[in-house]
């Protein structure tokens, strides 16, 4: 994984801000995303990742903020920024009764790739991705994993510079996932930006640099590598014979800002102010539990359930 | 607007249409069922109305009248009755939509040459009460009766003489074919397209709204064409409905009529929230073009502000331009404010679609 190019930013907001009504959906949001990198944006549903998303590519209207994308301001210079972007809407929205070819050559055709290269660029697409055989094939008849190797295909069907993907991998299994991301990288290499929604922590961790959105705000950025690394020292694991008695017994006292079973240990995040090791000692002692405790690196659940709850213990997580 | 762009969303429209097997029958479907269905139904010249007679006289120039009315085939007797009462009776039940009532001193009131019967008529029913009226119009019998009188004002027919409706239906039931097939295909275009998320991918490209708007319009100006010759065919081979003016000219004032549908059918479009929404609205635009257009009554027995809705939908225009053309003769230079009337309507509408339709999701 090379580390982003610096020589360009992609997309850079300041104060971004949309409200429904009284629902404040995307708050206060500085983003700046670099040039030939794979972006990521990590949140839960609801948190804001499609609203941010529609508003870059010019769909929504922000409500307060500056955005530039590749150097436009939009919303002003939403419809130059089209020619340039590539967008994956996060349903399948290609026209499920056209054929896997009229689908690219339909979208080929408004996304203004000239007559003369049009068939050469269906033809490459179509032996890039695969379709060989289906060409002829309903789009609509597809499994999950086609349509979106399909959608993708058509999203840089007019080679564009950027290119937005929301939870792009939500519908498939997890080999189309992994080939789908050798595709992502293989763009990148080829100076596509990308930026990415998902809900996946795998996936997060793959990106060379993410933004974690929780309710609206962004509360954390930077490299996977950075955003662990500042963890390092408040991740724990107990192991146990009773398991879910220690984690009833270390939920919610202090110090301790989750609890996360995983098989018969438990990881343990600490709320910062010092090693978490003495705080679970003293809960287990309390409680009277025997159980061993190891260190254990940071990973980006860690992260996300810091940043989302930052030094807030008398939450229960888990 | 961009060629390129433009032949590419009226390709995928027609690709569509093709494989949409439901939209494809109905295309053919509807034109030829409500040809036959209209054609053969609706009949404006009432006969065979259900009657009574009561014949209380029952003497010979009684029954040579009675004869002389059913032979008009206007009443068919379809129950016996001797007194008023029964034939009050009957009415309000139902079984008889007119009742003759002879009264007993019918020789004598024919001498005097006072009222002989009396018809009494369901007038729940217009069209009853004007077959009625007819009837009244009957000449007593007998050759020296006074009601028999020269009449003062004589009517030519002109275009129809033999006074067939469906001269009058065939040419309507094209404008009405249109109106309900043209603006169903374009009132879900837009919306559908929102439903199955087709749209946030559409308008997160180059893509021009009138490109949209105009690729989705003109493929379905030649299957409105397809369904007005059908019509055309049929009326002329069914029931030999005369095309007395230029064949051009009945598919120009049918190209206008179609892109004032389909224009129309946009504006819904735009306007709708889903396709049911979608179907409501048109449901709405096709009841008042029905009945006030004066497909089904005459325009000109309409109050004032009923009119002026008239005049708002195309079909009004349409009908008035149709039924000169294919019945009178008439030349579409002749009836220029139809023409002008439907090209505003195309042109407005079609500008609102536009104007309405935002490449924006809020």
């Amino acid at each position: 994984m090379s580390a982003p190019d610096a020589t360009g930013v992609a997309i850079h907001t300041r104060g971004l801000t949309k409200r429904f009504g009284s629902l404040v959906a995307v708050d206060h949001v500085d983003l700046d995303v670099p040039k030939r990198s794979v972006y990521g944006f990590l949140g839960p549903n609801g948190s804001g990742k499609s609203t941010t998303i529609r508003m870059l590519c010019g769909l929504l209207m922000p409500s307060e903020g500056d955005i530039q994308v590749l150097g436009l301001p939009i919303p002003k210079d939403a419809e130059a920024l089209r020619r340039r972007i590539g967008y994956m809407t996060q349903k399948f929205s290609l026209f499920d009764d056209l054929t896997v070819r009229e689908n690219l050559e339909f979208m080929a055709a408004i996304q203004d790739v000239p007559r003369l290269m049009l068939k050469s660029r269906v033809d490459a697409l179509v032996a890039q991705f695969h379709f060989g055989d289906m060409q002829g094939q309903l789009a609509g008849t597809m499994s999950g994993g086609q349509k979106q190797r399909l959608a993708l295909a058509v999203a840089i069907v007019h080679t564009p510079e950027l290119l937005f993907l929301d939870e792009p991998t939500s519908a498939v299994d997890p080999e189309s996932r992994r080939d789908f991301w050798d595709r992502l990288f293989e763009l990148a290499d080829g100076g596509t930006t990308l930026l990415v929604s998902t809900h996946y922590m795998d996936e997060a961790e793959r990106c060379h640099a993410l933004a974690i959105l929780d309710q609206g705000r962004l509360v954390a950025n930077g490299t996977p590598a950075d955003l662990t690394a500042a963890l390092q020292g408040r991740t724990l694991m107990v192991s146990a014979s009773q398991p879910r008695q220690v984690r009833h017994a270390l939920t919610g006292q202090p110090g301790i800002l989750s609890v996360a079973q995983i098989g018969n240990t438990l990881r343990v995040l600490g709320d910062g102010q010092g090693d978490p090791s003495g705080d679970v000692r003293d809960a287990l002692a309390k409680a009277g539990i025997q159980a061993e405790l190891s260190a254990i690196e940071p990973n980006l659940e860690d992260v996300f359930v810091a940043a989302t709850h930052p030094a807030d213990a008398t939450k229960v997580h888990g | 607007m961009n060629l390129q762009r433009l032949v590419a969303v009226m390709v995928k429209e027609l690709r569509q249409l093709r494989r949409d097997r439901i939209t494809f029958a109905m295309v053919l479907g509807i034109p030829v069922a409500q040809l036959l269905l209209f054609g053969y139904a609706i009949n404006t010249n009432l006969r065979g109305l259900p009657a009574a007679v009561a014949d209380q006289a029952n003497t010979s120039a009684s029954r040579a009248f009675v004869m002389d009315l059913l032979a008009s085939g206007v009443v068919k007797p379809v129950m016996r009755a001797d007194t008023p009462q029964e034939l009050m009776d009957a009415l309000r039940r139902g079984q008889i939509s007119i009742g003759v009532e002879v009264p007993a001193d019918f020789d004598r009131r024919q001498l005097d040459g006072r009222e002989q019967v009396q018809v009494l008529v369901d007038g729940s029913d217009n069209a009853v009460q004007s077959a009625a009226a007819q009837l009244a119009g009957m000449p007593g019998s007998g050759a020296a009766s006074p009601l028999k009188m020269q009449r003062p004002v004589s009517v030519v027919d002109f275009y129809n003489p033999d006074r067939r409706s469906q001269v009058n239906i065939v040419p309507g039931l094209i404008g009405v074919i249109l109106t309900m097939t043209m603006v169903l295909f374009t009132a879900v275009a837009i919306v559908r397209e929102r439903e199955r998320g087709n749209m946030e991918l559409l308008i997160a490209t180059p893509l021009a709204k009138s490109e949209l708007m105009v690729g989705k319009v003109l493929p379905y100006v030649a299957i409105g064409l397809i369904q007005a010759t059908v019509v055309l065919l049929l009326g002329a081979l069914l029931f030999r409905v005369p095309i007395n003016g230029s064949l051009l000219d009945v598919y120009a004032a049918s190209g206008l009529l179609i892109l004032a549908n389909l224009a129309l059918g946009l504006l819904i479009s735009t306007a709708a929230k889903s396709q049911f929404q979608a179907m409501q609205m048109m449901v709405f635009v096709f009841l008042p073009s029905i009945l006030l257009s004066g497909f089904m009554f005459p325009f000109a027995g309409m109050p004032k502000f009923a009119q002026w809705i008239a005049e708002a939908l195309p079909l009004t225009h349409f009908l008035r331009l149709i039924r000169g053309v294919m019945l009178r003769g008439a030349g579409l230079v002749e009836l220029w404010p139809d023409v002008l009337a439907l090209g505003v309507f195309i042109v407005a509408m079609m500008a609102l679609a536009i104007l309405r339709f935002r490449k924006r999701l809020d």
